[in-house]
């Protein structure tokens, strides 16, 4: 039996996974997608928000700012790409301006510093592409941009480097209380625990059922899409646009991000099925027309691809954090939503700390350091290439010719301690095919490359685990299959 | 930290499919013999080599080939000038003062300092997410290059059961290509009214096979969450809006795309060249000189051709005039523009050198289908060039040549080529 089963391998599963390493425990992470951050985790704004949506004295508005305040150190410590860019929430009426100045004032109660209301003219000269429409504007200087899949990998890595067990393709499929602990019946089989951790993004009222047996109607599947546009030299926007909020969500945003694209969306459906990360015509043209407000050139021209995440929004709009009302040795984090991402660290922390005073778990004394990823080929000077080329010849090789990817990194992806196993894995790890080609060129590659260092037939090779093979078979196979149908 | 190596070369070619192949021959032939080609992949031959189908070098050797076929006479002439061709190596950045900077497992990462740098780069697949496609993201779409690779030298099958969007060649000749490997094919989608393919494709890759084309209709959504389940089809109206209620749905779990190429110019927009909205390529001169003094651009990273003949017809004159260049014979001298008059879009070159003693071809893709046509190259009022077609489609690029005799009496202004109807 193992002392601590967290469910869910998102940022929050991930963070807390992380703090919990630091403890001597035996600690398993299981997820039901083939990778860390495969839910709300790897589709959402990457916004480490400076903390002035939330009301005060909310869990949120807390976790949102203590959050904020951890990211430039444990990027820095991780090796995370992240960068302190500022936002703008901006005002296209006078009655935007009463949000704005609602919102500034909110944002002080929380503790947020350097907000300031700027006019158009401070607007235009900070950010020359914003439309004229908008009178005024929030500036909030201490919001930052992250890539949420590329922190939630190396979170998963620390973790694992600290002894965390990382079980993947594994779905809860129920769950019963024994003596000492918890049952899980998975897709993989049944897994014993003494504490039961429920991260479930999405999945966290499903698993709230299956604990404790009644049902968390609190929940509700909200998507938002996207639009992710190639980079472009110089950005359009340095900061990250917002619009007023509305009752749906923080609105829709235009933004950099990490890697230099722009990032467009999201909008605010509710859904029945929290798996649907469908784009549909509709939503698209919804966050171009919204964006259109912020950004009156906005073209999807140089348009890189659109994707739909779907986040966990309770009803009344908070976190769900702490033991699970009325079971023993179970705690949760349930309606992580935005802003989910930037308070993650924040919740581990504190969560961790509580989990274990209450289970009475010994900090280690000797924790493993972050395992730091090499600084990305792309963004080496010409002499550091040269160097990484003759430290290790694969460098020479470009994978993905796009986002200027090497045969080393692609390998190196495969043994980090979380490893990559998929096309979507590796991409997201390294970025080869997140280009404009979309792995048109790198995809075959990057297939023979897995199959190699895993040691599989690359007819087995998926673009995102489960049933998402690449290929149907091999061409001799399909003829074989053809002659016998004749 | 290391030193950088820097290697000195009259002329560096970056590519060495048929255009780099090309500009290569014709330099060395010119006498250049400095001369290196930079292909990333191990093999050059550049997309002929998954190519195995004929229809090759009609032009060009009066006879048919297979693209494999084909290539291979560039490769082994080259072989036998002892042109230096690197392999595996990936070019990182061309600079405006010619420095080229690459990278290669053997060599790691050498800097060449050039006299003149031929672009010959090629061009890529427009993905479905340039598309905007709605839908999910699911395994089983690819583009249809991308499958013919995966089957022509991986010998791997990329799906069973397949709708293709688009009638691009590439598109059409897989549709033919993965029939013949046992796939079923429902369908092939085009969002215009005519195929933007060869007539002898839609006939050779469609018609001899039963496969229905459906003009005027798209793809409207993607299902599937982890392969490709099945695709919705409709019909467009003139603004290429899907019309509600002509829905089809397809089962499938492979989506083919052959929607459009687009000229790799990610280098030449780090070396400064100036880019053609039209073509989405350089723009360049007559003799085939880009924006920036001594590189010089060729082939489909130029704009992008229907026949590799053509290619390679464009590429030697890039290796001899990069090599003129070399030799101080090619001197700045003034320009006359060429502009796109009605009918006609992305005319090269877009330039043309003034007081020129020589043929100038112009090539252009017409902007829609036009039938009894003539396309005529006129400046200030006078006819400099005509040339009558039974059709003119956006499908078939359009050649016409100027004379030099008629070249020399062009006025100031430029010249304008246009599309005249015979009712008109």
């Amino acid at each position: 039996m193992q002392d601590i089963i967290i469910i869910g391998a998102g940022v929050v599963g991930c963070a807390l996974a992380r703090e919990l390493s630091f403890c001597e425990a035996d600690i398993t992470v299981v997820d039901m997608g083939s990778d860390a951050a495969e839910g709300a985790s790897k589709a959402n704004s990457g916004i480490v928000h400076a903390g002035f949506d939330a009301h005060p004295g909310t869990d949120k508005a807390r976790f949102n700012v203590m959050g904020a305040a951890m990211y430039p150190a444990l990027c820095a410590e991780l090796g995370v790409p992240y960068r302190q860019n500022g936002a703008m929430v901006l005002a296209f009426s006078e009655d935007d301006r009463a949000t704005i100045l609602r919102l500034k004032e909110q944002g002080e109660q929380n503790g947020v510093p350097g907000l300031r209301v700027i006019e158009r003219e401070e607007i235009r000269a900070l950010e020359p592409n914003v439309s004229p429409e908008a009178v005024c504007a929030l500036l909030a200087p201490t919001s930052g941009i992250v890539s949420p899949y590329e922190l939630t990998f190396a979170l998963a890595d620390h973790a694992a480097v600290n002894g965390v067990r990382f079980a993947f393709d594994t779905k809860v499929e129920s769950i019963r209380r024994t003596e000492e602990g918890w049952m899980l019946s998975t897709s993989r089989g049944d897994m014993a625990c003494r504490t039961l951790i429920n991260c479930a993004g999405v999945g966290s009222a499903e698993i709230h059922r299956m604990m404790t047996g009644r049902d968390e109607d609190r929940i509700i599947s909200r998507r938002g899409q996207y639009w992710i546009l190639d980079h472009a030299k110089p950005e359009p926007f340095t900061r990250t646009m917002f619009q007023c909020p509305t009752k749906m969500g923080k609105g829709v945003l235009v933004a950099p991000t990490v890697h230099g694209n722009v990032l467009l969306g999201p909008t605010a459906e509710d859904i029945d099925d929290p798996l649907d990360t469908a784009t549909t015509a509709k939503g698209l043209s919804d966050v171009l027309a919204a964006c259109r407000l912020t950004w009156p050139q906005v073209s999807t021209r140089s348009a890189v691809t659109n994707f739909s995440g779907i986040r966990a929004h309770e009803a009344r709009g908070e976190f769900i954090i702490g033991p699970v009302e009325g079971a023993k040795n179970a705690w949760e984090t349930v309606g992580i939503e935005s802003p989910g991402l930037t308070s993650a660290p924040a919740i581990a922390a504190e969560l961790a700390r509580a989990i274990a005073e209450a289970e009475g778990l010994k900090y280690k004394a000797d924790i493993v350091p972050a395992p730091k990823p090499p600084k990305p080929f792309n963004e080496m000077t010409p002499e550091e290439q040269a160097a990484a080329c003759a430290a290790d010849p694969l460098n020479g090789r470009l994978i993905c010719r796009c986002e200027v990817v090497t045969e080393a990194e692609i390998r190196a992806a495969i043994h980090r301690p979380v490893g990559a196993r998929s096309i979507d894995a590796i991409k997201r790890r390294t970025r080869a095919g997140m280009g404009r080609c979309q792995g048109g060129f790198c995809a075959p590659r990057v297939a023979e490359i897995l199959a190699e260092e895993l040691g599989l037939p690359i007819t087995a090779i998926t673009k995102n685990g489960g049933q998402s093979l690449m290929l149907t078979s091999t061409l001799a196979e399909a003829m074989k299959e053809a002659e016998s149908h004749e | 930290m290391s030193e950088l190596r820097v290697e000195r070369r009259d002329i560096v070619i970056v590519g060495g499919g048929p255009a780099g192949l090309a500009a290569a021959i014709a330099a060395h032939e010119a006498g250049i013999r400095s001369l290196t080609v930079l292909e990333r992949e191990a093999h050059a031959g550049g997309i002929l080599r998954q190519c195995v189908h004929n229809g090759f070098g009609l032009h060009r050797f009066g006879e048919e080939m297979t693209g494999p076929e084909y290539a291979q006479r560039d490769i082994d002439r080259a072989a036998e000038l002892g042109i230096d061709i690197r392999c595996d190596t990936t070019v990182l950045s061309v600079e405006n003062n010619r420095r080229v900077t690459c990278v290669s497992p053997t060599e790691g990462l050498t800097v060449f300092e050039a006299g003149a740098v031929v672009l010959a780069m090629g061009c890529r697949e427009r993905p479905r997410g340039a598309l905007g496609t709605p839908g999910t993201r699911c395994a089983g779409i690819y583009t249809a290059g991308a499958a013919q690779k995966l089957i022509n030298l991986e010998s791997m099958m990329p799906g069973r059961r397949v709708v293709i969007l688009g009638s691009g060649d590439i598109g059409l000749i897989m549709a033919r290509r993965m029939t013949l490997q046992g796939a079923k094919v429902l369908a092939c989608v085009e969002l215009m009214p005519y195929s933007s393919g060869l007539n002898r494709n839609i006939v050779q890759c469609l018609e001899d096979f039963g496969i229905p084309l459906y003009l005027s209709h798209t793809v409207t959504d993607i299902q599937g969450r982890e392969r490709l389940e099945g695709v919705t089809v409709a019909e467009v109206d003139a603004n290429r809006r899907s019309i509600p209620g002509t829905e089809m749905h397809f089962d499938c779990d492979t989506l083919l795309l052959s929607v459009g190429l687009i000229p790799e110019n990610e280098l030449s927009k780090g070396a400064g060249v100036s880019l053609s909205n039209l073509t989405s390529g350089a723009v360049m001169d007559d003799s085939l000189q880009t924006s920036v003094p001594g590189i010089f651009a060729c082939g489909n990273v130029l704009h992008v051709h229907d026949l590799v003949d053509f290619v390679s017809e464009e590429s030697f004159r890039a290796g001899q005039m990069a090599a003129a260049y070399v030799r101080g014979e090619l001197q700045p001298a003034e320009i006359l523009p060429v502009k796109d008059g009605p009918g006609v879009r992305g005319a090269v070159p877009q330039q043309v050198r003034k007081g020129l003693k020589e043929d100038v071809r112009i090539m252009f893709r017409p902007d829609a289908v036009y039938r009894n046509a003539s396309a005529v190259v006129v400046s200030g009022g006078k006819e400099l060039a005509r040339k009558r077609s039974l059709i003119f489609t956006p499908g078939e690029m359009a050649v016409i040549t100027v004379k030099a005799a008629q070249l020399l009496q062009a006025e100031d202004e430029g010249l304008t080529v246009r599309i005249e109807r015979k009712d008109a």
